[in-house]
């Protein structure tokens, strides 16, 4: 009895103390904080891949009936004519104007914001350079319909006298040759995409270059380089590959882009290798442009060219990512 | 090549904030000389000011008068870009450039004077490695990347490429500072060599071996956190380390502080 007791009272204690402990316990609500935000921000990360193969999922579900009324071969034809009674089409056309105007854009808008962003970091004096930064930062959050209006209304009646101008000096290059240079054409298109996706160039790039060792920098100008020389020696072949990145990014935003394209592009069926002519179609602009009087195969088709845009754009940004993590591994 | 150095009057500043006052001294040619003193005292900044590397940093800026020769290096007409080319610099850390194979890091300096010609190249190139005691470990390798080689290495290859361009005068900022004994010993041994070639200026932190390597000795110091750093003294290197004219530098050198 005794020794009964004893066991019990021991047992009772060992109970109060681990009930002081577990009452001691919520004064600290750092741990069911802690676990009410890993759950959270498991479930963010979570719900973004949910939604990204929810997407695949949708797209494929919505274009495979229209594929298997498809009369052409989907991949390798150029025709695009999904609504009429015997549906054929292809992505050659769309494809290929969609990634020439976006490579366009990208040749275009890389060396510019590269120089944008060499002056803010090394030429322009910091009461200059902060603000002018943030004015190309800015560039990105003008809404697409309005690069697509100035395109149409501002560049467009412009870029018909350079259009003219380059097939006269150029012509004998294919992309400059045709007969007719005019100013809807995937030249002026690739010109708006290239002032929208500046910014962004600019501004990664701006930050590789930011991150340049000072090290580095005054390894050349100790050995008497000019302020052009050290970003030859020191500048650019730390920030390359970040660049190269940078311009990447750019490209699968410019691939992605609609409204701009649909407003200046003016729609021409095939491939047209003379950039300068008017016409052209991309994905996306193609999409927007005919979807609201497509029939119901002719929407299933243009939904599986979007599956398509979808995966280019997946690959372009992967790539451009794994470039960037790469540049990481040597800084 | 060799160049007298010889400042007068001469403060620098970040910003407001004056990081040295009212430093005069000699510094003469084919000779070493080691400035000394505890931390913060301004002998690095000192140091950047001869060949208006401390400029370079955002708000920084010097007043007095630095003559190399006859030479005003802060003259109203003088480009700072052509100074650096006659003083080159060697840094703490070693700092070739990484991108660069170890030919072309010594070549890089020769590149910017124009130098053309691959005969001309080779030959300088070879002579710089030489004349750093680097050519014996990297002929077999000259195509590799510079920032492969070790530390020590590295630090000579950063002196092969600041003599490659034949400068009046190199200056050291703590250039060992960063390095294992046997590779500080392997400087050291460069330093007193090249001295009969160039004027060379070292800061170090070692006392040792400001006594080991330099002829002359510049003891600075700072009265106190915020206050400028100052030149105690300077004065050939034996007197600094036997019968100091100040008392700091007595305290210093024996241990006392810093």
């Amino acid at each position: 009895m005794t020794s009964e007791t004893g066991v019990e009272s021991s047992a009772d204690r060992a109970e109060s103390v681990r009930a002081g402990h577990r009452a001691r316990m919520p004064k600290s609500t750092g741990r069911v904080g802690d676990r009410v935000f890993a759950s959270a921000a498991r479930g963010s990360g979570a719900l973004v891949l949910a939604i990204i193969v929810a997407i695949a999922a949708f797209l494929v579900w919505k274009a495979v009936p229209a594929l298997q009324k498809d009369q052409a071969n989907f991949l390798t034809s150029q025709a695009w004519d999904p609504n009429a009674a015997t549906p054929r089409f292809g992505i050659v056309q769309l494809a290929f104007g969609t990634v020439v105007s976006s490579l366009l854009a990208m040749l275009i808008a890389t060396p510019v914001a590269v120089g944008i962003a060499l002056f803010i970091g090394f030429y322009a004096p910091r009461r200059l350079g902060g603000p002018l930064g943030y004015v190309v930062d800015l560039l990105a959050a003008v809404p697409s319909i309005v690069y697509g209006l100035w395109g149409l209304a501002v560049l467009a009646p412009h870029m018909e006298g350079v259009s003219k101008g380059l097939n006269a000096a150029l012509g004998w290059i294919p992309i400059f040759g045709g007969d007719s240079p005019g100013k809807n054409s995937v030249f002026t298109a690739s010109i708006v995409l290239a002032i929208m996706i500046l910014p962004i160039i600019s501004s990664l790039s701006r930050e590789v270059f930011l991150q340049v060792p000072r090290a580095h920098l005054e390894a050349s100008l100790a050995l008497g380089a000019t302020r052009w020389e050290m970003i030859k020696m020191s500048v650019l072949p730390y920030g390359r590959s970040g660049v190269i990145g940078a311009s990447m990014l750019g490209l699968g935003r410019a691939m992605g882009e609609t409204i701009a394209v649909a407003m200046v592009l003016t729609y021409a069926p095939g491939v047209n290798i003379h950039l300068l002519e008017d016409g052209g179609a991309t994905f996306a602009a193609n999409i927007a442009n005919s979807f609201a009087e497509a029939s119901e195969t002719g929407r299933g088709a243009l939904i599986a060219s979007g599956l398509v845009l979808f995966v280019i754009t997946l690959v372009v940004n992967m790539a451009a990512r794994a470039v960037v993590a790469r540049r990481k591994e040597f800084a | 090549m060799a160049k007298r150095i010889e400042v007068s009057g001469l403060h620098a500043y970040y910003g407001g904030t004056l990081a040295i006052e009212d430093i005069s001294m000699t510094i003469e040619p084919r000779s070493v000389t080691a400035f000394i003193g505890p931390s913060g005292c301004g002998k690095s900044t000192f140091l950047r000011t001869l060949n208006r590397m401390h400029e370079v940093i955002p708000g920084a800026r010097v007043e007095g008068k630095v003559m190399l020769d006859d030479d005003d290096l802060y003259g109203p007409s003088v480009d700072p870009v052509a100074v650096r080319r006659t003083v080159g610099m060697v840094f703490q850390r070693p700092n070739p450039f990484p991108t660069m194979s170890i030919y072309e890091n010594v070549a890089a300096g020769l590149r910017l004077n124009g130098v053309r010609g691959k005969s001309k190249l080779d030959d300088v190139v070879e002579e710089s490695l030489r004349d750093a005691n680097l050519w014996n470990e990297v002929k077999d390798r000259l195509g590799k990347p510079g920032a492969g080689l070790s530390g020590g290495q590295q630090q000579r290859l950063c002196i092969a490429r600041a003599i490659a361009v034949q400068p009046q005068v190199l200056l050291m900022d703590e250039p060992c500072s960063a390095l294992d004994p046997i590779s500080t010993l392997a400087i050291e041994d460069l330093v007193a060599k090249l001295k009969n070639q160039f004027t060379i200026v070292i800061v170090t932190h070692n006392m040792q071996q400001a006594a080991r390597v330099s002829d002359r000795t510049a003891f600075f110091n700072i009265a106190g956190t915020g206050k400028p750093g100052k030149l105690i003294e300077i004065d050939d290197t034996s007197t600094i380390f036997t019968k100091p004219q100040e008392q700091a530098t007595e305290d210093y050198i024996t241990g006392r502080f810093g």
